[in-house]
């Protein structure tokens, strides 16, 4: 069902986990497994997570989305084991993550938290610097490691190194977080609302930014959020988990939008869902009617619009149809609004790649 | 006393011009004249006073502050105690002490210390606790153990409060440790009681105003340290 993105098979957890060798793009990745994960909290009755099974392919990214007392943060927490796992078990590649030293473990595991948690003492450097110091990485090590990793999230390493987190907006903050859960190269990271405290356009850019990375770096991504539009953008795959901390639907995300698995899951993504959908493919996804005689004039959209855009742009023009032109501005064929309607009436064709991946 | 205030029958203190026989409000000429064998070695060991009480106040303080963080229930025994240490009047405080360990430095060090120990745990404590929660959590996420937590994330961030208990209590006990005379012939306290004795103008206020220095000296000293360790303090969105 999923196209596997990792090259290489998936290293040994030890040695994945243990092993903090580092160059950007060296696409470690670990696979995750929930099995029949549940989590109690003394003195409730009901459980915060309820036997959750789930598998996260080396590489992949993983949202857990559902309404707020979902579990959907607990479940996280308990991969690296800041919550501990009353019944179930967590493995990374095989190996439980109950059988190995809690901060052994975190220090192999990136971990990005909404308010950021910079340490305002430390300089973004040292911020960075803060896994590899622990794992006994020399100095200059540190820096040169440091000095990629603001460049690669988008930030000046001539001025931004030696700032303190004072210094820097929202949004550089949470740059910095990313660059330092990633120090270590860890094959997994944990993100917990990552972008949730942004505003939307500077939550939208690193949105982008984040996948464009992953897209280089190819680590497993646990990734919270309540947000469904995030979700759907983000997630590989999406795990709704409903109160209780029931898993109420695994599957890609344009499986979710096309066939609901109850109503649950219907109203949690949206009465817009056929829309949604939309925006996750693009008309290079459809089989275009043959261009005809070039209509001066006539409205036009490239192979890389989301379809949500050229609905919009045909019902914008009185649902005259669209020429498609390609990158070079070569007409490669016209779609209508009945084109859009049987693309979606289409049942959701499994690991067909998602739109920009 | 009140003979020597309604007639002024000054003695010359050792050796002193008009100005020291008709008790003006500050002769120069004496207090200079004096500098070396009365004030200077006061104002060293008021200096040594202070510096040990604070620093052993500041050992006991801290480490107490330190397992109240960890365990929440030692806060209130340790604030009961010291708290009542703290309102005993200083003089009653000596007077307690000297039965049992005599007219000793020991006596005095003790009376001061236990003045300096409620403002410093408090502050320590304070600082701990104020910590940023989502700092110690990306902490606790990264794999610092919880004494590297301890010493890398919230010591330091709590150090502008610490610095600040520090400030508090050495003024304090430089203020008190001019009654710990009341015990021992130490400090900038022993020519403000022999001034009190003869109501002579000059080494009354000579040594006062010293005791003020030294306090306005050490208090400043202290900023200056904060500032030198907390440079990410000053940081502000640019």
């Amino acid at each position: 069902m999923r196209r596997v993105r990792s090259g290489r098979p998936p290293a040994t957890v030890t040695e994945s986990i243990g092993n903090a060798s580092a160059a950007v793009g060296a696409g470690r990745a670990a696979e995750i497994v929930f099995d029949a994960v549940t989590k109690r909290y003394p003195r409730r009755t009901e459980p915060a997570v309820r036997s959750l099974s789930l598998a996260v392919g080396a590489g992949e990214i993983c949202v857990l989305v559902g309404p707020s007392g979902g579990g959907k943060t607990t479940a996280m927490r308990m991969v690296n084991r800041l919550i501990d796992i009353t019944e179930g078990d967590i493995r990374i590649d095989g190996t439980s993550v109950r059988s190995l030293d809690a901060t052994r473990l975190r220090r192999g595991i990136g971990y990005v938290i909404q308010q950021v948690g910079l340490f305002p003492h430390m300089t973004v450097a040292q911020n960075i610097g803060t896994v590899p110091r622990l794992l006994g990485w020399g100095r200059p090590r540190i820096r040169d490691r440091a000095r990629e990793l603001v460049e690669l999230v988008g930030l000046d390493p001539g001025q931004d190194l030696d700032r303190y987190p004072a210094e820097l907006s929202g949004g550089q903050r949470q740059r910095v977080g990313l660059a330092r859960a990633m120090a270590a190269d860890p094959p997994l990271m944990l993100m917990d609302e990552p972008f949730g405290a942004l505003d939307p356009i500077t939550r939208a850019r690193l949105q982008d930014e984040f996948l464009r990375l992953h897209r280089a770096m190819r680590k497993t991504v646990i990734f919270v959020t309540h947000d469904i539009d995030e979700a759907i953008k983000m997630g590989d795959r999406i795990a709704i988990l409903r109160p209780g901390g029931i898993l109420a639907q695994y599957a890609a995300p344009d499986e979710i939008l096309a066939s609901p698995a109850d109503d649950f899951v219907a109203r949690f993504v949206g009465a817009d869902r056929g829309l949604k959908r939309l925006s996750l493919m693009t008309l290079a996804d459809l089989q275009l009617e043959p261009a005809g005689a070039d209509a001066p004039g006539a409205p036009t959209a490239t192979l890389s619009t989301p379809l949500r855009d050229a609905l919009s742009e045909m019902l914008g023009q009185g649902g005259r149809p669209l020429t498609v032109v390609a990158e070079d501005r070569r007409p490669v064929g016209v779609v209508r609004l009945e084109t859009i309607a049987r693309a979606l009436s289409r049942q959701a064709p499994a690991g067909r790649p998602k739109r920009g991946r | 006393m009140t003979a020597a205030q309604a007639a002024p029958v000054i003695p010359d203190f050792g050796g002193g011009g008009g100005c020291v026989r008709a008790n003006r409000t500050f002769c120069w000429d004496w207090f200079s004249s004096h500098w070396g064998d009365t004030f200077e070695p006061a104002l060293v060991q008021h200096l040594l006073l202070t510096g040990v009480a604070v620093m052993i106040g500041f050992a006991i303080a801290t480490s107490c502050a330190l397992v109240a963080h960890r365990r929440g229930w030692f806060e209130g025994p340790f604030v009961t105690v010291s708290g009542i240490l703290y309102t005993i009047p200083s003089l009653a405080l000596f007077q307690l002490l000297v039965p049992i360990t005599g007219l000793t430095v020991l006596t005095a060090e003790i009376a001061l210390v236990s003045y300096t120990l409620l403002i410093i745990f408090r502050n320590v404590l304070t600082g701990l606790r104020e910590v940023p929660e989502d700092a110690r959590e990306a902490a606790r996420g990264m794999g610092l153990t919880a004494n590297q937590i301890l010493a890398r994330v919230e010591l330091p961030l709590a150090l502008p409060a610490i610095v600040a208990g520090l400030r508090i209590a050495t003024v304090t006990v430089i203020s008190l440790a001019t009654v710990a005379a009341f015990v021992i012939d130490r400090g900038l306290g022993a020519p403000i009681f022999a001034a009190l004795q003869t109501s002579f103008k000059t080494e009354f206020i000579a040594a006062g105003a010293l005791a003020v220095a030294l306090a306005l000296a050490a208090d400043g000293l202290l900023v200056l340290v904060a500032r030198a360790l907390t440079p990410w303090a000053a940081a502000r969105a640019a």
